[in-house]
């Protein structure tokens, strides 16, 4: 169901990404012209054309033609010494104010944006290219519904890394500007070979009664004397050598011919609703006489090479993380099969780690796609079901078809299965796709081999303890040391450390790194330590280990050193390493960015609430708010005299108003409580700054997130407002350990 | 009907092909270099009384455009049956259109005049651009038009 649209936006869009850039950076360029012609334009009120006319004959006998642009410029048209000229006019005076030419430029662009400077061929290209636009836009925007959840949540946040996200926003915000321009191009590109009438061929037949004599001046001329100069469209001379000739006059409302020797309208044909249609959606598409409109959607279609490289860069990276599996066996040898439904490719990454450390164990193992279930695998004694989730719940990019499959496999089969879920916790229809699969299982009778195991954001811990459990049931030790591709680390030397906590039983220290020197040039080729603010991870690599750890940073590039806060887990490898660490000593670090946890743009409120270490990515929002946008900061400890990380900073940031307001909430002094107790206690407070725009940043453990969680919802409650309505806005993140 | 038969007789009157009493007539075109896209042409003749009497060639495919050719447009009445397997492409700036047909005699020296009505996009209509009396005297003796032609010959 999903599958079509994804397959036909990614074919489509590679295949005609080079010529829709062309037409829409060629379209963008001239949109500038109505807006720029509209600045050299002079336009007087109150004006006959026959007085204009006049003037410019007094002027310039020779004159041809008059016409005035969309813009409002008069141009005048009369034969040069090479071939026809025109000039801009200025209606006041007649005089000749300027010549007037489509530039070379403007011509080179137009010929290019409507016909690749093919001619007809050319043309048509164009026209399939607005409607393969057409499509890109609709199954992009059907795709972006998909997963957000539903049409109603078009407008919902947008979610994945970087790339993926720029790609999503820009689309949704060009979508209207685009839908206009391709639409119109879809209705001018027929009327071009006459498959859809622009009515304008439909001329006045040509008088043959008309007064015989000499000519009047034409400021005398009645027909011309009652048409103002702001409904001209042009007025073509009688052409001197022929007598009968009479003046072609064209205005906003019709067309027909003046005798120049009576002055009167001799026949006159009203523009059909056709030619209004055409000019209406002539200036729609071009800005021609609606300048603005022009401007904002060159700025739209500036979009599209933006939209086409992101979405290269998006079919790329999925497609490298579906890099074929070593040794995988084919299905019926196979004793052992894994079927993988995969949205953004990591959970093949897991697939291939299982794959790997099964085939180590000697089995003939393999992995494929859930959409790929076949009705038997007869040497198979178990299989896995690596499973992510889509959006609200629905089946990802590789599982579309697998429940239909399985409905139609009657017989449910000797071996178990097992059921592993992917997904992210912080949404609110967790692993849901995973569980429907195994209520489905379950259903018809197939067995488990292990209960359903959720993995959240990609944990490789999570992982290693299901092939803990997977080594209980088979027999055998499965190691599933999963490396998520892994950028290159760096050596990080510590600078500085400070302790808390240790007289409450929760030994925590503020630990501050130097910058990694970097090569010049590193960071642009990719191999240097990379920009980061506060709130992203920060990946440490244990010596002979191989699974990273991910501590959220609180510092940002520009403090110039890197921070982190760890609290000390009994029997933890890692923190038990970096309490270790005194200044001088180094560990081996990465950056991931965390872009989902971050304060938005703007000066709007922002609502702080860390406990424990949680408070490390909230300090470095607070360290770096140089633009002093209000922000109030709510934190949770055991003992003010033992475990109140950054007290000292704190109370600097708050006397250079960096941080608006402090509450805090610790455990174990007399009358004490949590931060969650706080922010009831500070209910309408709260409500008036989230009804005035405020963001909430949760960071902390899990029970602290969820407490937190029920305590805004109970503080919203009168409003009718919930946490997850304002998640969906974009404006109650959680970064959550 | 009558009418159109009427059309079709000029018209083959014009350009009858192996008529005993024609000549095959060779056309020449060149137009300025006007820095503008392909101008659409309208070569016709009219009698000595200055009416239509048929159209020779229409340099420019898409008939809604015919409109800008406003003398032909008036002397045919629009009437595509005229230029029915006569139409070929615009004519770019500086390029030349070359065209022969078999003319009757009886259009020489008889006070017929060759007509060529010409528009280019967003340029002004040139209708009878350039004007020539058809007389054997005249042939291969080239003249200019108001604009958009440089110079017009034909050659017997």
């Amino acid at each position: 169901m999903d599958v079509m649209p994804r397959w036909i936006h990614k074919v489509l869009g590679l295949s005609v990404i080079v010529p829709l850039m062309a037409l829409a950076i060629s379209g963008s360029v001239l949109s500038v012209i109505p807006a720029w012609d509209r600045a050299e334009a002079i336009s007087p009120g109150g004006v006959t054309v026959a007085a204009v006319a006049g003037r410019v004959v007094s002027t310039y006998p020779g004159v041809e033609e008059l016409k005035r642009l969309p813009s409002g410029k008069i141009i005048a048209f009369y034969s040069g010494t090479d071939g026809p000229a025109a000039s801009v006019v200025d209606p006041g005076s007649g005089e000749l104010v300027s010549a007037y030419a489509r530039s070379a430029f403007d011509r080179w662009v137009t010929n290019l944006h409507r016909s690749f400077f093919l001619g007809d061929g050319g043309r048509v290209a164009a026209g399939a290219g607005a409607l393969a636009m057409l499509v890109l836009m609709l199954s992009g925007l059907q795709m972006t519904a998909r997963r957000m959840g539903g049409w109603r949540h078009i407008l919902d946040r947008a979610r994945g890394n970087g790339v993926q996200r720029l790609h999503t926003d820009l689309g949704r915000l060009a979508a209207g500007g685009l839908l206009l321009s391709t639409l119109t191009a879809l209705y001018l590109s027929p009327t071009t070979f006459g498959l859809i009438s622009d009515g304008m061929s439909q001329a006045p037949v040509f008088p043959t009664a008309m007064t015989r004599g000499p000519a009047l001046p034409v400021e005398q001329i009645t027909a011309l004397r009652g048409i103002d100069l702001s409904q001209l469209r042009v007025l073509t001379f009688p052409n001197p050598s022929n007598p009968d000739d009479l003046f072609h006059l064209t205005t906003a409302t019709g067309e027909g011919y003046v005798d120049p020797a009576g002055g009167d309208l001799l026949a006159w044909h009203a523009h059909s609703v056709a030619r209004q249609i055409y000019e209406v959606i002539y200036m729609l598409h071009t800005g021609q006489g609606l300048w603005w409109l022009g401007l904002l959607l060159g700025v739209g279609a500036l979009s599209v090479p933006v939209l086409g490289l992101s979405g290269v860069v998006v079919w790329w990276s999925r497609r490298r993380a579906y890099a074929p599996i070593a040794d995988n066996v084919v299905a019926k040898n196979a004793d052992t099969v894994i079927l993988v439904g995969s949205e953004g490719g990591s959970t093949w990454g897991f697939a291939r780690t299982l794959h790997a450390a099964l085939t180590v164990n000697g089995h003939r193992v393999h992995t494929a796609s859930m959409d790929s279930l076949l009705r038997s695998y007869p040497s198979a004694r178990r299989m896995f079901l690596l499973a992510a989730t889509y959006g609200d719940g629905a089946a990802p990019a590789t599982a579309g078809l697998f429940l239909q499959r399985l409905e139609t496999i009657a017989k449910a089969p000797s071996f178990p299965v097992a059921v592993l879920g992917f997904g992210d916790r912080q949404f609110p229809q967790f692993c849901q796709f995973a569980r429907d699969v195994e209520t489905t299982l379950a259903r018809k009778g197939w067995a488990a081999l292990v209960p359903l195991e959720t993995i959240d954001r990609q944990s490789a811990q999570e992982f290693a303890r299901w092939g803990e459990a997977l080594s209980q049931v088979m027999g055998e030790e499965v190691v599933l040391a999963h490396v998520p591709e892994r950028p290159r680390t760096h050596m990080l030397t510590l600078i500085e450390r400070v302790d808390f906590g240790a007289e409450v039983q929760a030994p925590t220290c503020v630990l501050r790194f130097a910058l990694p020197r970097g090569v010049p040039f590193a960071r642009v080729a990719g191999c240097g330590w990379p920009r980061f603010t506060a709130g992203d991870l920060m990946a440490i690599v244990p010596p002979d280990c191989t699974l990273p750890r991910y501590y959220s940073l609180a510092s940002s590039t520009s403090d110039g050193f890197v921070e982190i806060c760890v609290r000390k887990q009994p029997g933890g490898l890692c923190s038990g390493l970096l309490h270790g660490l005194q200044p001088g000593d180094s560990v081996e670090a990465f950056v991931k960015a965390n872009p989902d946890f971050r304060p938005a743009h703007g000066g709007k409120p922002v609502i702080l609430i860390g406990a424990g270490t949680g408070i490390g990515p909230l300090a470095g929002f607070v360290r770096a708010n140089i633009s002093r946008r209000p922000m109030h900061l709510y934190f949770g400890g055991r003992d003010p005299a033992s475990d109140f990380l950054y007290e000292r900073e704190i109370a600097g940031w708050l006397h250079d108003r960096r941080l608006t307001s402090l509450a805090t909430a610790f455990s174990r002094v007399k009358g004490g409580g949590y931060v969650q107790d706080r922010l009831r206690k500070d209910a309408d407070r709260l409500r008036a700054l989230i009804a005035g725009g405020a963001q909430v940043m949760v960071c902390g453990g899990r029970d602290m997130a969820a407490g937190v969680r029920d305590a805004i919802a109970d503080v919203l409650a009168p409003t009718g407002l919930t946490p997850v309505a304002l998640k969906a806005q974009g404006r109650y993140a959680e970064d959550v350990y | 009907m009558k009418s159109l038969l009427a059309v079709l007789a000029v018209t083959t009157a014009l350009t009858a092909p192996g008529l005993a009493m024609a000549r095959p007539v060779t056309l020449t075109t060149t137009l300025n270099n006007y820095g503008g896209n392909g101008a659409y042409l309208a070569l016709y003749l009219t009698d000595a009384t200055g009416a239509y009497k048929g159209t020779l060639w229409m340099a420019g495919s898409k008939s809604k455009y015919y409109s800008h050719l406003s003398g032909w447009e008036r002397g045919s009445r629009g009437n595509l049956a005229e230029i029915n397997g006569i139409t070929g492409a615009s004519v770019g700036a500086g390029r030349t259109l070359k065209v022969t047909f078999d003319l009757a005699d009886a259009l020489f020296d008889a006070g017929y005049k060759l007509h060529i009505d010409a528009a280019a996009e967003d340029m002004r209509d040139s209708p009878s651009e350039v004007v020539v009396p058809l007389t054997s005297a005249g042939a291969s003796r080239p003249a200019a038009g108001r604009s958009y032609i440089r110079s017009l010959t034909y050659d017997m």
